[in-house]
């Protein structure tokens, strides 16, 4: 995916979410929740657009999920920890949470215990960029900007401005093979 | 693995970025105390154990918070109510705990280098608490934690460290550790009560406490160590307060305006503070203590968490 693909996809989840949140009533109590780092910038560019119709954007939250991994004691060092910043009360919010690729799901699983322990939300959606197939865990996608089956082992890249690069893309690179 | 080490025994071999490390992380582990619910699942399974061998409050809570905000199990072994009153050796103590299968010992002891040989004995890592008078790594981390949060950096910084420095381990883990993130570090204390050739630790030793604090972006200011010292190194505590002390006064008329005055605790009020400066709107003794508890937090997790690196190398092959 190049430039324009992702910022269409952004578009489409935007208008997705508008028109589901609309539906249900729910858009006054709409708040977005990234997983850091490659959600941030996801649920950032999808709130803003949602901002426009609006007209003042909803809350915006950032999860850093490395103390609520299942794979600590897998991993030789321990993972780096960075900021986590929730600073509205999630009873009664429908939250919209947003990573960059969706894989087997476990960022997902750990980004939800760490979701409750802030507070109860009514309900929570998940829009990721990318859905690249191979769940391990039943976790799916609300909104996608894009489906895609990706072997295990391949890698798929979001790469973000935000974060350095020259234009937004989505890059699948071949894995080592076995 | 704080950088290359399992255990933390003291700051001395503490690179600029191992140090560095475990503030960063603490920052992370600070807002985790802010939350509605005060507890993340990281050390879910895994056993801290607090040997002391000393009295503490502020160190053996700090670290027992700290474990269990992070999961982890948390046992408290005090001396006075365990078996060394039957005359149980160190290591068989420590050797019968460890059969217990703990995954971090937490060792507070009278003896300096303690923890260091607890941790060429036993299979888990070793975090001192304060070992005699060599060092107390976890406060030295916090004082650079809680001025690294005040000022953003320690670069070009003045600290000034007050009172009986021989008996510290609070100043030498703050000497091992300041230095590094480019602070500047002054001590002050009556002259029986500043070790020789400290000078070569990078420290300037100054008997005149108005001299030492001019200037000055913070002062650390130290208990005597009553309990270590065997003959008087000073005529009485009056004399000591009036010469090495800070009240309000001298503060307001010494310091400069922003300077902040820490306290590694317990404070003996009067001697040398002063209630209305412990109190006052300088001290960032409270800000310590709540420090304490993420840096400790950081510690854990840097040891505990993770599956070192044997480990890894098995996972990635």
């Amino acid at each position: 995916m190049n430039a324009d693909a992702v910022e269409r996809a952004v578009q489409r989840i935007a208008h997705e979410v508008l028109e589901r949140a609309r539906a249900q009533g729910s858009l006054e109590k709409l708040a977005f929740v990234g997983i850091r780092r490659g959600g941030v910038p996801l649920a950032e560019r999808i709130r803003a657009e949602i901002g426009k119709v609006t007209g003042a954007p909803p809350p915006l939250g950032t999860l850093d999920i490395a103390l609520y991994r299942d794979d600590l004691a897998q991993r030789g060092a321990a993972p780096v920890v960075g900021p986590t910043d929730v600073r509205f009360p999630l009873e009664g919010r429908t939250i919209v949470l947003a990573d960059d690729v969706l894989y087997t799901g476990r960022t997902i699983r750990a980004a939800l215990d760490e979701l409750v322990d802030f507070g109860r939300p009514r309900r929570v959606w998940l829009a990721v960029l990318v859905d690249r197939g191979g769940r391990e865990l039943p976790i799916s996608a609300d909104f996608a900007g894009a489906r895609l089956e990706v072997p295990e082992g391949d890698d798929v890249q979001v790469r973000w401005r935000e974060y350095g690069a020259a234009e937004d893309s989505v890059v699948v690179r071949e894995g080592r093979k076995p | 693995m704080i950088g290359r080490h399992r255990h933390l025994i003291g700051l001395e071999g503490l690179s600029r970025e191992e140090i560095l490390q475990v503030l960063d992380l603490a920052t992370s582990m600070k807002e985790v105390l802010t939350r509605p619910v005060k507890k993340v699942p990281s050390l879910r399974g895994k056993n801290v154990v607090n040997l002391f061998f000393e009295t503490s409050t502020r160190t053996r809570s700090s670290f027992e918070i700290a474990a269990k905000v992070l999961s982890a199990d948390c046992l408290n072994w005090t001396a006075a109510q365990s078996s060394t009153t039957k005359g149980e050796t160190l290591l068989d103590t420590a050797k019968n705990l460890e059969a217990m299968r703990p995954d971090v010992l937490v060792v507070r002891h009278s003896a300096s280098g303690a923890p260091n040989f607890l941790a060429r004995h036993v299979g888990c890592s070793v975090v001192s608490a304060g070992d005699g008078a060599h060092e107390h790594p976890s406060q030295g981390l916090l004082d650079c934690f809680t001025l690294r949060e005040r000022f953003g950096s320690l670069e070009g910084r003045t600290v000034a460290i007050v009172g009986d420095i021989s008996h510290s381990r609070v100043a030498r883990s703050d000497l091992h550790s300041l230095p590094k993130l480019g602070a500047k570090v002054r001590l002050c204390g009556p002259p029986t009560m500043i070790p020789l050739g400290v000078e070569r630790l990078g420290a300037t030793v100054h008997h005149d406490l108005r001299t030492a604090v001019e200037g000055v972006d913070a002062v650390v200011m130290l208990r005597i160590q009553h309990e270590r010292i065997g003959d008087p190194l000073i005529p009485n505590t009056r004399e000591y307060s009036k010469f090495w002390g800070l009240n309000a006064k001298k503060a307001a008329e010494w310091l400069p305006p922003g300077a902040v005055i820490l306290h590694p605790g317990p404070i003996n009020r009067g001697v040398e503070l002063s209630s209305d400066v412990a109190d006052g709107p300088r001290s960032v003794i409270l800000d310590q203590v709540q420090n304490g508890v993420a840096v400790r937090m950081a510690i854990l997790y840097l040891l505990a968490g993770g599956a070192g690196e044997d480990r890894a190398e098995k996972v990635s092959a």
